[in-house]
């Protein structure tokens, strides 16, 4: 396949790896952003042929890991109401919230549906005008251009069984609040390519000035990953301070202009409770009020809900990039792909359930 | 949850006033939004996430950096 094949060539790899060696000279603690940037590096092993001068450590950016244990908890508490059909990426549906999860809703006879996109669940909304149908839109700016849009479709259909629970997250406040934070040891950032391919890379410049830090747009090959470090390594050894572009053949500084305009115009900013790490000031996104009606959080009263985290699970540091997941007691005893405790072991781009797949606990 | 795929234009039309297309992937056709590249053309390709194309990949820019690393990567043979 074009523009997968290329980027996945072993000795254009080996030759990166050897160019990365030549070029460091000093310890240094990278973070990549986005969880499937940690899923490539772990599938291709990228950690192990890398020089052991280079820390990778993995950062919060999925969004199926942050998504709040509230949250999680109205899904279940909405999905389990009769006249609902619930819909929702597949990987939320195994998340465990304080009771259960949207399989187990499911299991109990309700109707809860994976949908590989949010226009998909319009669909089933023109199909079932007799039903109440609910999207999980979650995710980050990239997932945001696709929930925006299934909201003004909805509109444009005269849809009114359609609704978004929402819970959007955006990486450069996030950002923020780990190289704010007293325990930081981040030295350099890969920022995540496919974020940028919507908002591109402006937000990213404040940043690295502020914190004093290289950042490298990168994208999710391993030759794409390994030219995001060689590029940010280079900045670290040279002391240099830039926000540079590792991934131009679809990332720009301005990003989709398109997809940015008919965001602001559904969704407005607002303070995020990320799971694991607590609120981060303006770190999503609702909807407008004008899009009341297209709410589910204004459409069902879902009673009070007292979440209840798992006492064992730290994916809170893990997705701080505080402790690997290999330093948690519980991995890959207590804590499983098939009997997660927390989302980091649910969701395929989170750091436990790569590091488990990829056998980094042998 | 980030993870986008490319995928080759191969058809392009309209559903609901809502620009839709054909997208190839190796093989694979699914139906996919190109409302958020609204410049495409059949034979294009597209980067695509949860079903919408996020923007079309740039032949030239990919191009010249694979040009790049393969010259990067073949340092230490030439020198």
């Amino acid at each position: 396949m074009k523009y997968l094949n290329e980027y996945r060539d072993s000795n254009l790899v080996l030759g990166m790896i050897d160019e990365i060696t030549r070029t460091i000279r000093q310890k240094w603690v990278i973070m990549e952003i986005c969880g499937g940037q940690t899923h490539s590096i772990m599938k291709y092993g990228l950690d192990q042929l890398l020089p052991e001068s280079i820390e990778l450590v993995h950062g919060p950016g999925c969004p199926v890991c942050v998504t709040s244990l509230e949250m999680i908890d109205k899904a279940l508490a909405i999905a389990s109401q009769p006249e609902v059909i619930f819909t929702s990426y597949g990987d939320m549906l195994r998340v465990p919230g304080s009771q259960g999860d949207l399989f187990s809703v499911r299991a109990s006879g309700n109707d809860v549906r994976v949908v590989y996109s949010s226009l998909d669940a319009i669909k089933i909304a023109q199909d079932n005008p007799d039903k109440k149908i609910v999207f999980f839109a979650i995710g980050f700016e990239t997932t945001a251009p696709a929930n925006a849009m299934s909201v003004l479709q909805a509109q444009k259909l005269g849809l009114n069984n359609f609704s978004l629970l929402v819970s959007q997250v955006r990486v450069p406040p996030a950002m923020h609040a780990i190289l704010g934070s007293p325990n930081n040891r981040i030295q350099g950032f890969l920022a995540a390519g496919h974020v940028c391919t919507v908002m591109g890379y402006w937000e990213y410049v404040p940043i690295a000035q502020k914190y004093k830090i290289p950042i490298v747009v990168t994208g999710f090959e391993p030759v794409d990953i390994l030219q995001g470090l060689l590029f940010a390594i280079r900045e670290l050894e040279e002391n240099k301070i830039d926000v540079e572009n590792a991934y131009s053949r679809v990332v720009n500084y301005e990003g989709n202009q398109a997809a940015q305009k008919i965001i602001e115009r559904v969704f407005e900013e607002c303070d995020q409770k990320w799971r694991g790490i607590g609120n981060i000031p303006k770190s999503g996104w609702r909807l407008k009020t004008e899009f009341n009606g297209y709410n589910a959080e204004e459409q069902f009263q879902v009673s009070e809900i007292t979440p209840i985290e798992s006492q064992l699970c730290i994916s809170g540091e893990i997705l701080q990039g505080l402790i690997k997941p290999v330093d948690c007691p519980a991995f890959a005893n207590q804590c499983t792909p098939e009997h997660p405790l927390g989302a980091t072991m649910v969701s395929s781009e989170g750091a436990c359930a790569a590091y488990y797949r990829y056998g980094r606990n042998l | 949850m980030c993870l986008a795929v490319p995928g080759k234009i191969i058809e392009i039309y309209e559903t609901n006033s809502l620009l839709m297309g054909k997208v190839d992937f190796g093989g694979v056709v699914r139906e996919t939004c190109l409302a958020y590249v609204p410049d495409a053309k059949v034979g294009d390709y597209t980067i695509i996430h949860v079903g919408f194309a996020l923007n079309l990949i740039d032949e030239k820019e990919a191009m010249e950096t694979l040009a790049l690393l393969e010259e990067i990567s073949n340092q230490d043979l030439t020198e």
